[in-house]
């Protein structure tokens, strides 16, 4: 647990640089992902296969001014965006991406990255406020409603994982799932049943929690203009569009953790980190793959998703997981 | 002034850098953050700035707790009291009022001069009252890791564990009548 100096500003500027990386290329992919699914070739000018399109974009996105609307709350409009992506950097401290390669190991690392991910929704509600903007008001507010609805079930099902694995330590959970396909969480065979379900709920969770389509009401271009980052340009857009990616790999790294073994190879070739990249990458991949394939929901049938459907199942799941442990 | 107020500064202070130094850095950096928030808290004219300025001064005391070698609490501090207490009430103004309100009519009495001076007589009676006690260290309960504290608030505190959801109980129970009253039939 020593922590020397050098170590903590070692472990922040790889939790920057790798979020701020990832960010970047994932709209890259998130551009190519949409045109291949639309039948276009979306970026592709810049550099082979469009790579130099992030770099190009960052730069134009900085040297842009920074536009503050009159009447506007000019505090709150400019933490906004800092707001949302520092928590997403946070989170990144605690995720174990290999055996021995974790930042700052908490034995409360699940608890700690809902902490953070519950920030999120602050800086939603201080961008539509601040902007002074009807649409950015209304897409904050439901945005808000989503974001808090939407916590409930991801917290239950969380916990059942956590009571199947008795920790709540991110490295404990994954070395509990160590040793090929069958031992991982989502699969029945040697854990509880319910799992996969847990892990429907989870997953539908993250896409909920992250903004995104067919969830993605805080947005909804088609009624709200671009909600709450209506008013923002250059650098402001860019860090709420970073945080966004950012929240996607944190959602997609705890998916890994909590249900896909976390850094466990299923056939004993190269083990380690390499694993688990390729499975959040995957799981982003279904995440863009979502996006453009199902058209927005209501805000009702969002709501009624989860305070009628999940919420129940996942206290059903959870009880009953319980008293699988409890009997066997 | 007055001599023994200075007793307990008996020992030399470390240096800027040293560990010790450091850690007194960070600690007053916590306390400035989290007494930093209250005031804005306190004083500022539009309700979402004071909301803002609670969420700070919530991370604040999230902070302390961390540097008190309890990060349990603070990551509750930090999910129950900005995730969601501050999130409701941000939520709720943003709900009610829609137009922001900026404070108006004739200050209360206490807000003059009064108001400061009884502020300093307080403030003034912490501050010897902090720096005439001789602090014990208080053992440690537990090793502050998650199943202690689990076991300890389902044995030994499992009274106070109840009692607490019985308050949710009463808020969620008060919450619906308020709910049910607006309701037309």
């Amino acid at each position: 647990m020593s922590l020397t100096l050098l170590n903590v500003i070692v472990a922040v500027v790889i939790a920057i640089g790798f979020a701020a990386v990832n960010a970047a290329y994932l709209v890259w992919a998130e551009r190519r992902g949409a045109g291949r699914i639309q039948r276009r070739p979306g970026p592709n000018i810049n550099g082979p296969l469009g790579l130099l399109q992030p770099p190009l974009d960052g730069i134009k996105l900085m040297t842009k001014q920074i536009m503050i609307p009159g009447g506007a709350d000019k505090i709150l409009f400019m933490v906004a965006p800092v707001l949302a992506m520092a928590p997403a950097i946070m989170s990144f401290v605690t995720i174990p991406f290999s055996q021995g390669i974790a930042a700052h190991n908490m034995e409360i690392g699940v608890l700690m990255i809902f902490a953070f991910a519950s920030l999120g929704a602050m800086a939603i509600l201080f961008a539509g406020w601040g902007s002074r903007n009807k649409y950015s008001v209304m897409a904050s507010v439901r945005a808000v409603s989503q974001n808090i609805s939407y916590e409930i079930p991801m917290l239950i099902t969380a916990i059942t994982v956590v009571m199947m694995n008795g920790s709540m330590d991110l490295k404990t959970i994954s070395e509990a799932q160590a040793g090929g396909f069958w031992h991982w969480n989502i699969f029945p065979s040697l854990q509880s049943p319910l799992m996969p379900i847990s892990f429907i709920i989870f997953f539908i969770c993250s896409l909920a929690e992250t903004n995104r389509a067919p969830f993605d009401l805080g947005e909804a271009e088609s009624e709200l203009v671009a909600g709450f980052h209506t008013e923002y340009g250059s650098m402001g857009f860019g860090l709420f569009f970073m945080g966004e990616y950012a929240n996607i790999v944190i959602g997609a790294s705890l998916t890994t953790i909590l249900f896909f073994g976390g850094w466990d190879c299923p056939f004993g070739l190269f083990p380690g980190v390499w694993w688990f990249l390729l499975k959040i990458y995957l799981l982003i991949a279904t995440f863009i793959w979502i996006r453009w394939t199902f058209p927005r929901t209501t805000i009702y049938g969002l709501l009624n998703l989860s305070w009628k459907i999940l919420i129940p199942i996942s206290l059903f799941n959870l009880l009953l997981t319980a008293g699988l442990l409890k009997v066997f | 002034m007055n001599p023994s107020l200075a007793v307990t500064a008996t020992t030399a202070a470390p240096g800027l850098l040293t560990a010790d130094g450091l850690t007194g850095v960070v600690f007053l950096i916590m306390v400035a953050t989290t007494i930093t928030g209250g005031i804005i808290a306190c004083c500022a004219r539009r309700l979402v700035r004071a909301v803002a300025g609670l969420v700070v001064c919530f991370i604040g005391m999230a902070a302390l707790y961390y540097f008190l070698n309890s990060p349990f609490v603070a990551m509750m501090q930090m999910l129950i009291y900005v995730g969601a207490v501050c999130i409701t009430i941000a939520f709720a103004i943003m709900l009610a009022a829609p137009e922001e309100k900026v404070k108006h009519g004739p200050s209360s009495p206490l807000s003059g001069p009064l108001g400061l001076i009884t502020a300093g007589i307080v403030a003034f009676g912490m501050v010897v009252m902090a720096l005439r006690t001789t602090f014990t260290k208080a053992p440690k309960v537990n090793g502050g890791s998650v199943k202690e504290i689990g076991i300890q608030l389902l044995t030994q505190y499992s009274m106070v564990f109840e009692l607490v959801s019985i308050v949710l109980l009463i808020a969620i129970i008060g919450a619906l009548v308020i709910g049910r009253a607006g309701r037309s039939k």
